[in-house]
Order: structure tokens, then C-alpha cells, then sequence
């Protein structure tokens, strides 16, 4: 017998049956048994041809085009080793750098240090699944100030919002410059700390709360009460 | 004599079976108080807070990450990492805090009994950490330290098949009975601990300290999976109650 076992976006666990007979699987189940499965926490989302299940929490997937934030970890020759919270560590070769190659002359340190923040953006992955990076671009390359926060990966899209409705209100509110990464780590440059400090407090609050509806309407809210307090 | 001397025996122990004849008040099939809580350390990727009876735990889950030292790392899947660590303070005389062959073999065996739900085949050359490390034991550590570890490789988003529970069983005073604490545990006859994935039906561990005839061991593990059942349910409660929460205080 075909049927789902629950309604779309409710909160399912991992070994939770979404569905019995033929449909495709989408993100974050699995077959098991003929049933389709979840395989993450999160909220079920039934298509006419695919159950998916959307993560309240996982880590990040890392797909070409990505912009990231990381953290210089190693320098070996021609490359940069750089953390972006994936299981493998990404490279950042001298050409995706400063695009000349590599010479064994060249100071890779006055380019970016061990200890570095960098924006980067993801040009490839190889075929081990190592994400290459590049910081040939606008808004790319080491970050000299700012604060550093985090959220789950997966509730990126809900911080942009749709068309980027969310971050445009919260850059204008805040009055804020938000660089997102894919990688869960954003960060915020603002003119004063109490600009940075309300930003964050919006952020955490998208984290705690991206899973029920009618977010964009409640921070836009919160926003609201927290510059009443600051006055 | 002889004669006389088992019939009153007998007596004590049908009267002792009426009433709730265990040292600490409980049935023969009831679980210790048990609470657990998701998502208690912000800077572990995922993490969990168990307290089941007076055992207290702490588990937090790191990963998947880049393995060191690097050698170890499989080429074809993640290796799951437990460590499991009694603190100094957590048992009456002070332990040393030095990771002894116990804590050795018990994170060996967590790992174990967690793997078979972990989709590792997903994240090659790469670690996932679990460590626990036990604030406060009372019988029954490593039981709980799987349930809470479970919980948090779901809080960290780790793809997972199904939900690993476990209980333990064990015979006491000739009795079968379910989820021992440290009393029962030193002075029973026989342990069983069981973990299980209940929604596969699969026994994921398996262990016995004692010595048991063979009909009393499938008594214990039976009665094992039933405890590990209401855990699973304790487990589920405690995942859903971290987006609960927060959706009641919007309403």
C-alpha cells in the first residue's frame, strides 16, 4: 500500500518511515526495506514524486560556487590548507591567489598567514572531494575586521531569505555589512560593536527559530524591539 | 528441618515479590528516572546531557572532521571515535583521571554498538569524535552514555539509519529484572546490557557480565529490548523537545 506516514513540514528523526512504495528519495533519507527513511532531523516535505526531509541540523555539504568563510590552518609549498568545516580540509593553490604561479621564491605569508580569516569562494572539487578555493574576485581574499559568528549550515537559506529578503532587511536595520559563507560562518563588519552585537543576537535568534513559519515577519519584529531598547 | 528452612525461605521471597522488592523502590521492569537534553555545548557540532537515575553524562560529538593521525584514516568510510571518560570526582574513591583499560574498552564497545547506524560510508578518510565523559555514575555507564551519544550525532546532523537505544537487564536475587544501578549492578547474579535499533529491530550490543542459565539470559534480553523501547521514546522526546520549545513560546 502506497501512503505517507506523515503530513508535509513536520519534525521527523532520523529512522522515522516517511513513506511506503514508489517514490524517488530526496535530501536526507534513504531506502530501507522498500520504505523511505529519514536519515536526518529535520522537517518532512512531500512532492508528487519525492519525499525529502529539509535538516534542522547538518554540516556543510561543499558544492562549486560556494562562497565560504575559513581559517588558514597549514602552508605547504604552493598552497594553503584552509578549515571551512568540511571533513576534508580545502586547498587554496598560489594561482587561485594571487594568479601567478607558484615560485619557490615567493613569501606565501604576506599573502595570507596561519591564523587567517579568509572569504573565499569554491572553484572546484577534486576528484577526492577536496574543496579548491579561490580568492580572484571582489569581496575575496584575507579579512582584516569584523566579527566572526556561526549558524547551522543548513538554515543558510533561511538567514538570506528568499531573493534575499531576509539579510537585506537585516543589513538595513543594523546598518551592517554581512558576508555570508555556506560553510555556516558569517561575518559582520558594522561602524560601532552595539551594530555587531545586534546583528548577531538576529542571527542566533534565525538559528533557534528557522524551522516555523513566518520568520522573515518575526525578526523584523525583533529588530524593531531592539532598537527601542537601545534608545 | 531442612523441610522447614525452604518453605520460610520460600515465603520471604514471594512476600519480598509482592511488594516492590527492589533497593531503591522500583518494579522489575521500570527504567530509573531518565531525562535527556540536546544540544547543551555550543562549540561541539552536536552534543547531549543524559541523566538516568544518578548517573549524569555529558557527550559531545565533533565532525566529521580530518583524522589525525592521518594513517588511521579509512579510505572508504569515516571512523566513529568514542571516547568514554569517568571523571575523577564520579565514583565515591577518587579515580584517577587517567584513561584506564575500562574506559579504553567501553569506548571501543560504544563505537561499536553506535556504528551499524551511521551512514560512515559518507564522509571517507574522515573522524567523527564522540566523547562522554561521566560526571556522576551509578551503574549502567555505558548504556547511557550510547543513548546520549545518539542524541547528539542526530543534533549534529550525522545522516543516521535509526536511533541506537540501550538498557540493561540483569538477574538479582533470582529475579529478572530491568535497568540495573550500581547496587545491583556489584550485587546481582548477572548484567546484560543491550543496545538496539528499534525501528530495524537489530541488536547492535550485546554483553554479559555473570553467569546465567540460558533460559534467564533470553529472559534478560528481552526484557532489555522492552527497556531500550521506553529509552527510544525518552530519546525521541528529548530531539523534538529543542524545536518545541522554542515553537510554544512563539504561540
Amino acid at each position: 500500500m502506497e501512503s505517507a506516514k506523515f503530513s508535509s513540514r513536520d519534525l521527523v528523526i532520523p529512522g522515522d518511515v516517511l513513506y511506503e512504495g514508489r517514490i524517488r528519495t530526496g535530501d536526507n533519507t534513504h531506502r530501507s526495506e522498500g520504505k523511505v527513511v529519514a536519515s536526518r532531523i529535520g522537517l518532512v516535505n512531500y512532492n508528487r514524486d519525492m519525499v525529502s526531509v529539509i535538516a534542522l541540523e547538518a554540516g556543510f555539504n561543499p558544492l562549486t560556487g560556494d562562497l565560504v568563510i575559513g581559517e588558514v590552518t597549514d602552508i605547504r609549498l604552493g598552497r594553503w590548507m584552509v578549515n571551512i568545516d568540511t571533513a576534508e580540509v580545502a586547498a587554496l593553490n598560489v594561482i587561485d591567489a594571487i594568479d601567478a604561479p607558484f615560485r619557490p621564491d615567493f613569501d606565501m605569508t604576506r599573502v595570507l598567514d596561519i591564523g587567517d580569516t579568509v572569504v573565499a569562494k569554491i572553484v572546484d572539487l577534486d576528484r577526492r572531494r577536496t574543496p579548491i578555493l579561490s580568492i580572484l574576485g571582489r569581496g575575496l581574499g584575507r579579512v582584516n575586521e569584523g566579527f566572526l559568528t556561526r549558524l547551522t549550515p543548513s538554515k543558510i537559506p533561511r538567514l538570506i531569505g528568499k531573493k534575499g529578503s531576509m539579510v537585506n532587511m537585516i543589513l538595513n536595520q543594523t546598518g551592517c555589512n554581512v558576508v555570508i559563507g555556506q560553510n555556516g560562518r558569517i561575518l559582520i563588519h558594522g561602524r560601532t560593536r552595539e551594530q555587531e552585537a545586534m546583528a548577531v543576537k538576529v542571527i542566533n535568534k534565525v538559528d533557534k527559530e528557522a524551522h516555523i513559519s513566518g520568520l522573515t515577519s518575526r525578526v523584523q519584529e525583533y529588530l524593531r524591539i531592539l532598537k527601542e531598547e537601545k534608545r | 528441618m531442612s523441610k522447614a528452612k525452604k518453605t520460610t525461605k520460600k515465603k520471604r521471597t514471594t512476600k519480598k515479590s509482592k511488594a516492590k522488592t527492589r533497593y531503591d523502590g522500583r518494579k522489575a521492569n521500570e527504567l530509573r528516572p531518565t531525562t535527556i537534553e540536546s544540544g547543551v555545548l555550543p562549540n561541539a557540532d552536536g552534543s547531549a546531557y543524559i541523566e538516568m537515575g544518578r548517573n549524569k553524562i555529558l557527550v559531545g560529538v565533533f565532525g566529521p572532521r580530518e583524522m589525525h593521525p592521518r594513517r588511521f584514516a579509512k579510505p572508504n568510510e569515516a571512523t566513529l571515535r568514542c571516547r568514554y571518560h569517568m571523571s575523577p570526582f564520579s565514583v565515591d574513591p577518587r579515580r584517577s583521571p587517567a584513561p584506564s583499560r575500562r574506559d579504553v574498552e567501553i569506548g571501543m564497545v560504544m563505537s561499536w554498538a553506535i556504528q551499524p547506524a551511521v551512514f560512515l560510508e559518507k564522509y571517507p578518510r574522515s573522524v567523527i569524535d564522540v566523547y562522554c565523559e561521566v560526571l556522576e555514575a551509578d551503574g549502567g555507564t555505558r548504556t547511557a552514555c550510547i543513548n546520549a551519544a545518539t542524541v547528539a550525532l542526530v543534533d549534529a546532523g550525522i545522516p543516521m539509519r535509526d536511533l541506537v537505544s540501550s538498557c540493561a537487564a540483569g538477574v538479582m536475587d533470582g529475579k529478572v529484572v530491568l535497568d540495573l544501578g550500581d547496587y545491583e549492578d556489584k550485587e546481582g547474579e548477572a548484567d546484560v546490557p543491550v543496545a538496539y535499533m528499534p525501528k530495524l529491530g537489530k541488536i547492535t550490543l550485546l554483553q554479559m557480565d555473570g553467569v546465567l542459565p540460558v533460559k534467564t539470559f533470553t529472559e534478560c534480553v528481552d526484557l532489555a529490548i522492552e527497556g531500550c523501547l521506553q529509552v527510544n521514546e525518552i530519546q525521541r522526546e528529548a530531539l523534538k523537545k529543542k524545536y518545541g520549545i522554542s515553537e510554544e513560546a512563539e504561540e
